[in-house]
């Protein structure tokens, strides 16, 4: 092949790995699962579009993002709260405030009566939030180890906080029973099946959107501040602002995701969203390749279904898989097993020359 | 009078724990920038060393003062294995220690669950940390000041190694500037070592403690390490006092907020409060001023 379609290739190798995903994801895992494994893989569908937003953040931004579920669980109960009035009906309250409290609804959650107000809430919340929480973070230049401690404690204290209310969240229980989803009925398998393939589909909206991030300007300065911020800062970029678009773009996709957990799993709940599951959601990255393209994305696949699989076959034990996953990832492929072929070529070709 | 005492001195026994947990992590993040997200899970087995002393000395007044250097040997030595094992592999990489520890720490928490139960087992404490002592109107537990005395025991001890000891001063050197302690001779591998152990092995002895209050549990360390870490990030690396003041701040002031508010409310004002402290001093409350740019 001439350098000049060596290169093109190295361009729209990508969106072939997109246009891949899109027909086993869209077309051939319909036809061949059943409808509760379908049903499964849009869950683990839904970690894979945080996932993608990790490996912009991590992998490609340096950003170790250890409460990524604080925002999977922003936009989840957003979503939940709308399909939890859908389900009561208008004028109605959820069923759990008349069972833990007196049957009044606390203020915020009026707004989620009106589906384009959630959709708009399960985007701007998360945004609102990383931008707080990341410029505060990012113009003092704390970072590093630090960053990932206050990110993993922000995880611990949003589950505190929606255990401790009960009232207002459903508590430990989280928010569950959903029976609609605009207008469709979740009963029905035709609509289950639609939902599957929103999720798919908004998979790959983002990862067309970090496809394009990473080709532009911007995708070469976050990898800059992620080698070398002081030089970043040098040639007079702040580091900050890059640092914090990749920040709330990540946490808008882990909203996303989340957003689509609820209908998909019919529950959210604390355990979903806290550093437990954050951590789960760092698995998934790690082990398929943070700074890889597909990596992230198709790691939180292996892994989710890695989850369901091991827990079917020894319900006890899976913790050990996961924390086995990270000790032997982490220190043997840092760069994921997507670093394989490279590892291999790089092997062949020291035996070849040596 | 009683509303300002009960959380202050009740706030002081937990800013103590925070402080024996916060001392090994601060230590080992100071020296080698290593993240060990495990060192709550020492904390839980040291806990459940004081259980399985008490299973093997019964006289309950006896069992918790074996169990303290048991605890701070049995941790010590898991820091140790865990250093040799995993984390010398990765120095080079020191954000990737925080993920490979997690993963411990998960091996680790199922392990206990394995071996000792989901439930958790009651540790009985000795007659003598029975009863409460009046302090301004506060009748204060024995078992909590028992828990402050520890830590200002443990603190004192390392205080002391630290300035008086050659091994001390070899620590210290190494923090300060490890490429030039190394060309003096100082053999900073041996050092990590024993920093890792004894950094362990002091979470041991306050998951004794811990286990006095609230006897043991799989998941007891997931409860203490995030705020240990945000006591090590609030008090700055390099330097104890940092820590220690850190350590005392964040345990009052979470126990005068659960006092106002409620104990999940109390949590995000700390949060709230960290994150705000570290606009006014990004570094922490103490660091080791350097020329370097970062």
């Amino acid at each position: 092949m001439s350098p000049r379609n060596l290169s093109l290739l190295r361009t729209f190798a990508p969106l072939l790995g997109i246009a891949v995903l899109a027909v086993v994801m869209l077309v051939v895992a319909p036809a061949v699962l059943s409808p509760f494994r379908l049903n499964s893989l849009g869950k683990y569908t839904c970690w894979a579009i945080a996932a993608v937003g990790i490996g912009l953040a991590w992998g490609r931004g340096g950003m170790l993002v250890l409460g990524q579920g604080v925002f999977f669980g922003l936009g989840g109960y957003a979503m939940a709260m709308h399909l939890k009035l859908e389900a009561a009906g208008p004028g109605n309250v959820p069923d759990f405030m008349v069972l833990y409290g007196d049957g009044t609804m606390p203020g915020f959650w009026e707004p989620f009566r009106s589906g384009p107000f959630t959709i708009f809430a399960i985007l701007a919340l998360p945004a609102a939030v990383a931008t707080v929480i990341g410029w505060a973070i990012f113009k003092r230049r704390v970072k590093g180890a630090y960053f990932a401690i206050l990110t993993q404690a922000m995880a611990v204290v949003f589950a505190t906080l929606l255990v401790a209310t009960i009232k207002e969240t459903g508590g430990f229980n989280g928010l569950n029973q959903f029976t609609q989803f605009f207008g469709y009925n979740l009963y029905d398998p035709v609509n289950k099946q639609m939902v599957y393939s929103i999720t798919v589909g908004l998979l790959l909206v983002c990862l067309l959107i970090v496809w394009q991030l990473y080709r532009s300007r911007f995708g070469e300065l976050l990898v800059a501040t992620r080698d070398a911020e002081e030089r970043v800062r040098f040639l007079g970029h702040d580091p900050a602002n890059i640092k914090l678009v990749a920040f709330v773009v990540a946490a808008m996709m882990a909203s996303v995701g989340g957003a689509m957990f609820a209908p998909i799993a019919g529950i959210i709940s604390p355990s979903d969203v806290d550093a437990t599951a954050s951590i789960f959601l760092i698995a998934g990255v790690a082990l398929g390749g943070r700074a890889l393209f597909l990596g992230p994305a198709l790691g939180a696949l292996t892994v989710g279904y890695g989850r369901t699989a091991l827990s079917e076959a020894f319900p006890n034990q899976w913790t050990y898989f996961l924390g086995a996953l990270f000790v032997v990832v982490i220190l043997l492929l840092p760069r994921g097993v997507g670093d394989l072929p490279r590892l291999v070529r790089t092997t062949l070709d020291r035996r070849t020359s040596a | 009078m009683d509303a300002f005492t009960t959380p202050l001195l009740a706030g002081t026994a937990s800013g103590a724990l925070l402080l024996i947990a916060a001392l090994g992590l601060s230590l080992t993040f100071g020296q080698m920038g290593v993240i060990n997200m495990a060192h709550g899970e020492f904390l839980m087995v040291g806990a459940y060393t004081a259980y399985v002393t008490q299973q093997v000395v019964t006289n309950a007044d006896l069992s918790i003062l074996i169990a303290l250097p048991v605890a701070f040997v049995v941790a010590g030595l898991l820091g140790l294995l865990l250093e040799v094992a995993v984390i010398s592999w990765m120095y080079r990489r020191p954000l990737d220690t925080l993920l490979v520890t997690v993963g411990v720490s998960l091996v680790l928490q199922q392990l206990a669950k394995d071996i000792f139960g989901a439930q958790g087992d009651p540790v009985v404490g000795p007659g003598w940390l029975e009863g409460t002592i009046p302090v301004f109107g506060y009748n204060w537990p024995l078992r909590q000041i028992f828990t402050v005395v520890l830590a200002v025991g443990a603190l004192a001890a390392l205080a002391a190694l630290l300035k008086y000891t050659s091994f001390g001063r070899q620590i210290r050197a190494t923090v300060q500037n490890r490429d030039l302690a190394e060309t003096m001779g100082v053999s900073t591998r041996v050092v990590d070592r024993i920093t890792f152990f004894v950094g362990s092995g002091l979470a041991g002895l306050g998951g004794v403690a811990v286990s006095l209050i609230s006897g043991t549990n799989p998941n007891l360390g997931r409860a203490y390490i995030i705020s240990a870490f945000l006591v090590v990030v609030a008090g700055g690396l390099g330097q104890l006092k940092g820590t220690v003041i850190a350590a005392f701040a964040v345990g009052v002031v979470t126990a005068f907020f659960a006092d106002w508010t409620s104990a999940a409310m109390a949590q995000v004002a700390t949060f709230a409060l960290v994150v705000l402290f570290l606009q006014l001093r990004p570094q922490g409350l103490f660091t080791v001023r350097t020329r370097g740019l970062t």
